[in-house]
């Protein structure tokens, strides 16, 4: 009997074995290319094609996407100044959502990670983790009925003699501060965890006035925690469309991509690299503040 | 022999490469097929109605399929039926492209762009016994035949509403100059519901119509450059003024009834609901032959028939069913609008529905201006309107 035949008799099981068996790469490789899969296909490989198709264009008559390379969306992304506002509005709103998040947070992590006892640590860590549990289109129509004329706030403020915001740029503001909140504070809540409190002691002791301490040691240390946490509140509020549309009657990137999918969807690709771009550099100044170094 | 060492940073790439090839080959497949099917349907109408397919997957505006008649089709045809509401013509268009629907009922905006892109077949009208007694004012119609070539049955019309809140907005409004005058709407600033759609600048060109005849405006929806930009403008000047912009019927409803806007654009539809709910409403009423005095924009609906239905034989039933006199009572009196059938008439709940609707009063209709998809081309042989993309393109800016 030849060698092939008894090899050909093995359980296939053996025969795999037997192919892994003394080569490392290809041991690695069949390891690896599930999840790199996953990670190349559905999210670098949607990338590509919608960065392919901004450059494509629609028939004015049948909306039917015309393949071929045009930079006619991007001209009219630069060249009108509604778009301009549009993007702008939106970065802006991103970057007051940011602020508002790391100053509501900071003090509760630093509660949390520093002052709490045990059982009070793990009680504020499930308060903060039970609005994630419920859906996220729940919250925000729930905003939407409390912001209403005839809804809560105004309800409270009235014996105040005071008026709610209402619907607006203002509403958005509050929905998205409220929505991405526990993604600032979670981030902020493990920098602060890993500050041995000797430091804190050290500086004390070494004669620092506690905000001495706080903006020398405690911020500086921190700082890496806060700015991972407001990529969360950033890009979060960068790329949202339904609050937008159901707290106020603005347009932000989001809903002019969404509303531009059905009649022109390679344009609503070019528009939707802008927040890309955004991001990209966002991330480039987080690094340079040391976001990723420590987490 | 030297064993080769394992070289994870390298094998990655690797892995990496293949598939990033792999997936640009097939991106290229795919989009080598999409592209092929622009020229569309060839293929061409049906000939005989056969045994129906069990279902038929539509997509309608709501309320128009519900289950009060949908379950006595149900009963007759054995065709399920499996519905998707549109909230607008974009939408459904953005639909239909999936080819997972059988048919649409699509209004004058959106039918020329569904034929245009190959995404309807023609429909053979013999197959549709209840085609012969609808309305001869919704037949042959720009929105609905195409080079003499069917491509829907009519199902109904009806005009877009004004509707307010008759508690706040006093006296009762006759002109849409309380939405898109300025000087008037200033005073509702911030309460204004408008609806979400390039359609909406046709609003302002009924408007501008009637109050300044100098631009000429013939057709709402054929505007050259001076015409379109004087509505735009308007457009513009009403935008600090409006509370809200709605894309859904159920938006709006909800907003209407907190009280967070108190007048605008609407359908029967909601107008209906916001009255069943018992909330302050009250609306231009088409029951009693009044439109703002500049008349309104409207709709004519039709149904289609996919290129790529799977359901072929339902959906002829579907079409021959919802304009039969009983369905198309029902669905009419449901929805607020004016029949397609004209034997619909004798099965209405409400005898003089008819009437109050204006169904068969076409000098009625002349004041209505049915949604149609703008071209370019408008009919002086100069190509020099505003086409749907200009329209598009200045929403977006109208709403800044």
């Amino acid at each position: 009997m030849s060698a092939e035949a008894v090899a050909a008799k093995r359980p296939v099981s053996r025969r795999l074995t037997g192919l892994f068996h003394g080569r490392p790469r290809l041991q690695v490789g069949a390891l690896l290319s599930g999840p790199l899969a996953w990670l190349v296909v559905l999210y670098l490989g949607s990338l590509t094609v919608l960065l392919i198709t901004a450059f494509w264009t629609v028939d004015p008559l049948s909306g039917e996407v015309v393949q071929g390379f045009s930079l006619e969306n991007f001209e009219s992304l630069f060249n009108e100044p509604v778009y301009r506002e549009i993007v702008w509005r939106t970065v802006r709103t991103a970057l007051l959502v940011t602020l508002t998040d790391a100053i509501i947070a900071f003090p509760i992590a630093f509660y949390m990670a520093k002052v709490a006892s045990r059982r009070g640590k793990a009680l504020l860590v499930v308060a903060i983790l039970m609005p994630l549990w419920s859906s996220y289109l729940v919250k925000v129509l729930s905003w939407r009925t409390m912001l209403s004329q005839n809804g809560v706030i105004n309800w409270a403020l009235e014996p105040f003699g005071l008026h709610g915001p209402g619907y607006g740029l203002t509403a958005v503001w509050l929905v998205m501060s409220y929505l991405w909140l526990p993604y600032m504070i979670l981030p902020i809540y493990a920098g602060l965890e890993r500050i041995p409190n000797s430091l804190i002691s050290a500086s004390e002791d070494l004669g620092a006035a506690p905000f001495t301490t706080f903006r020398r040691v405690i911020l500086p240390l921190a700082f890496p925690a806060v700015v991972a946490g407001s990529i969360f509140t950033f890009s979060l509020t960068l790329g949202d469309f339904i609050t937008v549309r159901l707290v106020s009657k603005s347009q932000f990137i989001g809903t002019v991509i969404a509303s531009s999918i059905t009649n022109d969807l390679p344009f609503a690709a070019a528009l939707a690299l802008v927040p890309i771009v955004v991001m990209i550099a966002y991330l480039a100044v987080a690094r340079k503040l040391g976001a990723f170094e420590h987490v | 022999m030297r064993r080769r060492e394992a070289h994870p940073a390298r094998t990655a790439w690797l892995v990496v490469g293949g598939l990033l090839v792999f997936m640009l080959a097939l991106a290229a497949c795919g989009g080598g097929g999409s592209s092929g099917g622009a020229s569309g349907s060839t293929e061409g109408e049906l000939q005989k109605v056969g045994k129906g397919e069990g279902a038929v997957n539509l997509i309608s505006w709501a309320g128009y399929v519900e289950p009060e008649w949908t379950k006595p089709f149900e009963q007759e045809t054995g065709c399920k039926v499996n519905n998707k509401t549109g909230g607008t013509s974009d939408e459904m268009v953005e639909l239909m492209k999936t080819g997972q629907y059988d048919g649409v009922s699509a209004s004058g905006n959106a039918t020329a762009r569904l034929v245009a892109a190959g995404l309807v077949d023609p429909v053979n009208v013999s197959l549709v016994p209840n085609y012969k007694t609808i309305f001869p004012d919704l037949k042959n119609q720009p929105y609905n035949t195409f080079e003499e070539v069917h491509y829907g049955i009519p199902h109904g019309r009806g005009a877009n509403l004004l509707m307010w809140n008759p508690e706040s907005v006093k006296p009762a409004p006759t002109s849409w100059d309380v939405t898109l005058d300025p000087k008037v709407a200033s005073k509702y600033k911030g309460k204004i519901s408008q609806y979400d759609d390039p359609m909406s600048i046709a609003e302002a060109a009924v408007y501008l119509k009637f109050h300044q005849p100098d631009l000429e405006i013939e057709n709402p929806y054929e505007l050259n450059e001076e015409q379109f930009d004087a509505a735009v403008s308007l457009m513009k000047e009403q935008q600090p003024n409006v509370g809200e912009y709605w894309g859904e019927a159920a938006k709006q409803i909800q907003a209407f009834g907190a009280g967070d806007v108190e007048l605008g654009t609407t359908w029967q539809y909601q107008y209906f609901a916001l009255q069943e709910e018992g909330a302050p409403v009250a609306a231009s009423p088409a029951s009693e032959g009044f439109l703002p005095k500049e008349g309104a924009t409207g709709w004519s609906d039709t149904w289609m028939i996919s290129s790529k239905a799977k359901h072929p034989n339902c959906m002829y039933e579907w079409m021959n069913y919802i304009v039969s006199p009983k369905a198309n009572a029902e669905v009419a009196e449901y929805f607020g609008e004016a029949p397609a059938q004209s034997l619909a008439c004798d099965e209405t709940a409400n005898k003089n529905f008819c009437t109050e609707y204006h169904a068969d009063n076409p000098a009625f209709w002349k004041r209505v201006y049915y949604w149609e998809t703008p071209l370019a081309d408008c009919g002086n042989g100069e190509s020099d309107c505003m086409d749907y993309n200009d329209w598009v393109k200045a929403w977006t800016e109208i709403k800044g």
